[in-house]
């Protein structure tokens, strides 16, 4: 597909080689740009309730139209566009930390914790979520934190995997050893023999996961177990649509078509990103 | 007439870095109740040639010139329907890993009663007789072997296995794709043996490729000897054997371990790699790696043939 | 296959273990009186002190553990708060609708993803293969809640083609039927691309596979070699796909029983946990827990069957 780029292209021209690449990069853009920009595009406060207008179809003054309450759903949206991209960017940098941490305990500590863990990874890996979201929510309560907390469970597995396989191979190495009997620290192990090999495979995942996190929080939301009202996050305005569907439909398509936009753009960057620079990965 | 013969074929795969030339103007004969060997190097386009024989050239592969003739009809005019039905009972072919060749999630009996699917007997009378071929190639208690699957058999038997599927479509030749380079030295005998035998009990030709001269020299009547996709010296087994004219055929030769009298460290290989295909040289192919090179090597060969002994050399010694 | 049935067994019974144990703590680590939420504001301390001594609250932990453990191991899943009605029968009542569910949607989703990824997979780079390809990552990455009320809003509440609520009247297959098609969209509809690609994926490679080109050099006709000697093949993948991904799709079904009032087990938790009702809580997670296990080891078993590799190397 990308034969027509030489190798040494730079990253982000070789993925705007790609069909499929520069329209994730514009979806993305679009949420971005949206959510850095909020206060000068949208000029109502999203929370500001006004009774008078409620459920009013999209107009100049309200592109969107506006919710149960009146509020303007062209506002919320776009605010709604910081807690996802700060839940996306917290919770995977979390997961990241966390899954490298646990991938070197799994692949330098001994045998029985190694197994431990990796039978920890498989039963919430394959256990389903929503049941995950509503255990934990029954013990902390919806809030913020517990979206963060659910991403975290779910997601750290994978990194820790990547970081355990990477280990696991390095290990036995033969210039590990003879680092190691030099006296050189397990941070420097880490830092020049670890991490440069596992980087690539855990910035491809983390890539994979921002569309899935996206889809958690805005799905906790959805049911009143992530974001507290009247935080305006996507999956409460999908909710309040639900509710009022026999009302008006515009509620449920503005809640629902930015959380479309921002998974559709982040997974056909993260394709992308996948199939221009880890081939051996590629599985479509 | 022959069965099969191949006239001065070229074949070439559009890549994206370029055409790749595959075989560059083969020809080669397989008479009738004769068996044909065909030596060379991997890489060399023995496989290529088998597909283009079969007519199951890759997507990007094609004949650009020359003609493939299967008992007088050019396989290229053929139909696809027409070359489905050669393959089989036309032309039969063993391939080289006994390890693949069979489909792992089906019984060996399916297998076999599938490729049966043009006969009109019932689905006993096929089991029956894929049993019975089961037991010409020496595969204990047939019956029960073909209720098996592929893996609870060795390489060997596999290999049988494979050679039995070949020799039940009656073929009017059988093309084996060194059958017996995944085997070790024993069985690799056994294996020529049965091929000899049944070549025989069938009255079928048969195309056989392998890198062994040794088992070429024991098994063939005609001998093709490729390198780098051209058909570089061809004569009777005899011809090439005790008078080689091509310096790559001497190399071989000497090269075959199979000859080495005195224990040696290191088995003798020809210096040098195969050329690149996509830039082939002017002149000789065979030139880069050869010792007797000379100026002249620069041009390209003649086809010097004298006595049905072809060679494609400048320096081709005469007899 | 006796002894990797055994061992898929043992696993799996390892695994419902390690979930109830899982669960007690769970229940143990709430913050709150299960005994004041279920008896509301106005019981008295006696009251309470009734429940908590009826339901085993007085009990050391280790006590409680293990009469949880052998009552659930016996199908007894306690009482649920509300009603006083045995957890079990509770669960059970409600499984078969979410069984209905995921069933459909798995069903839908395998007859359309397998045509489909063996269609690009035969048309390989095609445009074909290009419009599936991007379709397959569409649809898995649009979350299932939002066809879900995409799809109640288009086909239920503006064309008035299918009903919204409910799972239709009982004894009425085809009202059933009826009421099943929406939600059975939603949990499925990702699955159509996650098995198209994974089907196409193993496609490919087993159409490479050195026993194809035996089966093609026999002038076997193609239909059979793409349908029957590869798909078997690359048919085992996706199976085990199935297998692991029945836990996403028990989301996928909480969210559609939510969206389309549809009787089942995730709504069903849903509400028992905006209630407080614990023993209902642990009593379906475990149920659920205890199929999920149930359905993996179904998938590894019938790949076990369909493939002879893997039945005789464990």
């Amino acid at each position: 597909m990308s034969e027509a780029v030489s190798k040494g292209a730079g990253p982000i021209r070789r993925i705007l080689s790609e069909p499929l690449g520069v329209v994730g990069v514009v979806l993305v853009l679009v949420v971005v740009l949206g959510a850095v920009f909020a206060d000068v595009l949208a000029t109502v406060d999203p929370s500001s309730i006004s009774p008078r207008d409620r459920f009013l179809p999209p107009s100049l003054a309200h592109p969107f139209g506006t919710d149960h309450l009146g509020r303007d759903l062209f506002s919320r949206v776009l605010h709604g566009s910081r807690i996802a991209l700060a839940v996306a960017l917290f919770a995977t940098a979390a997961s990241l930390s966390i899954g490298i941490v646990l991938g070197l305990i799994a692949g330098f500590g001994p045998r029985w914790l190694d197994a431990l863990l990796i039978l920890l990874f498989d039963s919430v890996k394959s256990f389903p979520t929503v049941m995950l979201a509503l255990a934990l929510v029954t013990l902390f309560g919806p809030s913020l934190t517990a979206v963060i907390v659910v991403v975290v469970l779910v997601n750290v597995p994978g990194y820790a995997r990547i970081v355990r396989t990477q280990t696991l191979s390095m290990k036995d190495a033969d210039f590990v050893a003879a680092a190691e009997s030099m006296g050189a620290g397990f941070s420097r192990i880490l830092r020049v023999h670890i991490l440069p090999n596992a980087i690539g495979p855990l910035l491809i995942l983390a890539s994979m996961d921002i569309p899935v996190v996206i889809a958690i929080e805005a799905g906790m939301s959805f049911l009143g177990l992530g974001v507290r009202p009247p935080t305006p996050s996507w999956g409460a305005i999908l909710n309040d649509g639900f509710t009022a569907i026999r009302d008006t439909s515009w509620i449920a398509v503005a809640g629902g078509l930015p959380i479309i936009v921002t998974t559709l753009g982040f997974t056909f960057l993260g394709e992308t990103v996948r199939d221009v620079f880890d081939p051996r990965l590629k599985v479509r | 007439m022959s069965v099969l013969s191949i006239e001065d074929l070229c074949v070439t795969y559009s890549t994206s870095t370029g055409d790749l030339r595959a075989l560059r103007n083969v020809t080669l004969d397989v008479p009738r109740e004769r068996i044909v060997g065909l030596v060379g190097e991997s890489g060399c386009g023995k496989s290529t040639l088998i597909n283009a024989i079969l007519g199951l050239l890759a997507a990007n592969g094609r004949i650009d010139h020359g003609r493939i003739l299967f008992q007088g009809r050019n396989i290229a005019e053929l139909s696809a329907d027409e070359l489905r039905a050669m393959r089989g009972p036309g032309i039969a072919t063993v391939f080289q890993d006994p390890m693949g060749a069979l489909n792992p999630v089906f019984r060996i009996g399916r297998q076999m009663i599938n490729i049966q699917y043009r006969s009109k007997l019932s689905r006993a009378e096929k089991a029956n007789r894929a049993a019975e071929t089961l037991r010409s190639v020496r595969i204990p208690d047939a019956e029960a072997a073909l209720k098996r699957y592929p893996h609870e058999f060795s390489g060997g038997m596999k290999q049988r296995i494979a050679i039995a599927m070949a020799l039940m479509m009656k073929p009017a030749i059988l093309i084996a794709d060194e059958p017996t380079t995944a085997l070790d030295a024993t069985l690799e005998v056994a294996t020529i043996e049965l091929l000899q035998e049944l070549q025989r009990d069938i009255g079928c030709s048969m195309l056989f490729i392998s890198h062994h001269m040794g088992v070429i020299a024991e098994l063939c009547d005609d001998v093709v000897v490729m390198y780098a996709g051209e058909v570089v010296e061809s004569g009777t087994t005899r011809q090439v054997f005790l008078q080689p004219r091509h310096p790559y055929t001497r190399n071989l030769i000497r090269c075959d371990p199979a000859r080495q009298h005195t224990r040696v460290r290191q088995l003798p290989t020809i210096p040098g790699d195969l050329p690149n295909l996509r830039s082939r040289p002017r002149g000789c192919i065979f030139a880069p790696r050869c010792e007797m090179r000379k100026e002249i090597c620069e041009e390209p060969p003649p086809q010097d043939v004298s006595n049905g002994h072809m060679a494609r050399c400048h320096l081709a010694v005469e007899h | 296959m006796l002894y990797y049935t055994l061992n898929r067994l043992a696993l799996a019974l390892v695994i419902v273990s390690v979930v109830m144990l899982l669960l007690f703590s769970m229940i143990y680590l709430i913050p709150g009186d299960p005994a004041a939420v279920a008896l509301g504001p106005r019981a008295t301390e006696a009251m309470r002190e009734a429940l908590r001594v009826k339901i085993g609250l007085d009990q050391p932990i280790w006590v409680q553990f293990w009469n949880f453990f052998t009552s659930a191991w016996t199908g007894d899943l306690g009482r649920e708060v509300l009603s006083d009605r045995p957890v079990a029968a509770v669960v059970l009542e409600q499984l078969p609708f979410t069984m209905a569910l995921i069933f459909s949607g798995v069903g839908w989703s395998v007859a359309l993803g397998i045509p489909l990824g063996c269609w690009a997979a035969v048309k390989r780079n095609s445009l074909a293969d290009h419009i599936v390809g991007v379709i397959s990552v569409a649809v898995i990455a649009v979350p299932s809640f939002v066809v879900a009320i995409y799809a109640l809003l288009l086909f239920a509440v503006t064309l008035r083609w299918l009903p919204a609520i409910g799972a239709g009247e009982s004894g009425n297959f085809f009202d059933q039927l009826v009421h099943l098609i929406l939600p059975s969209l939603a949990v499925g509809i990702g699955w159509v691309g996650y098995i198209a690609r994974m089907v196409r994926a193993s496609m490919l490679e087993s159409m490479g596979a050195q026993h194809v080109r035996t089966a093609r050099a026999f002038g076997l006709p193609e239909s059979r070699i793409v349908y029957q000697y590869a798909l078997k093949i690359a048919i085992l993948p996706t199976i085990t796909l199935l297998g692991v991904g029945i836990g996403q799709m028990l989301s996928s079904a909480v969210f559609a029983e939510i969206v389309f009032a549809r009787p089942g087990v995730g709504k069903l938790v849903y509400d028992a946990i905006l209630t407080r009702n614990y023993p209902l809580v642990t009593g379906t997670v475990l149920v659920t827990t205890v199929l999920f296990v149930l359905i993996n080891l179904l998938a590894d078993l019938i790949v076990g069957m369909l493939d002879p590799r893997v039945r005789s190397g464990l």
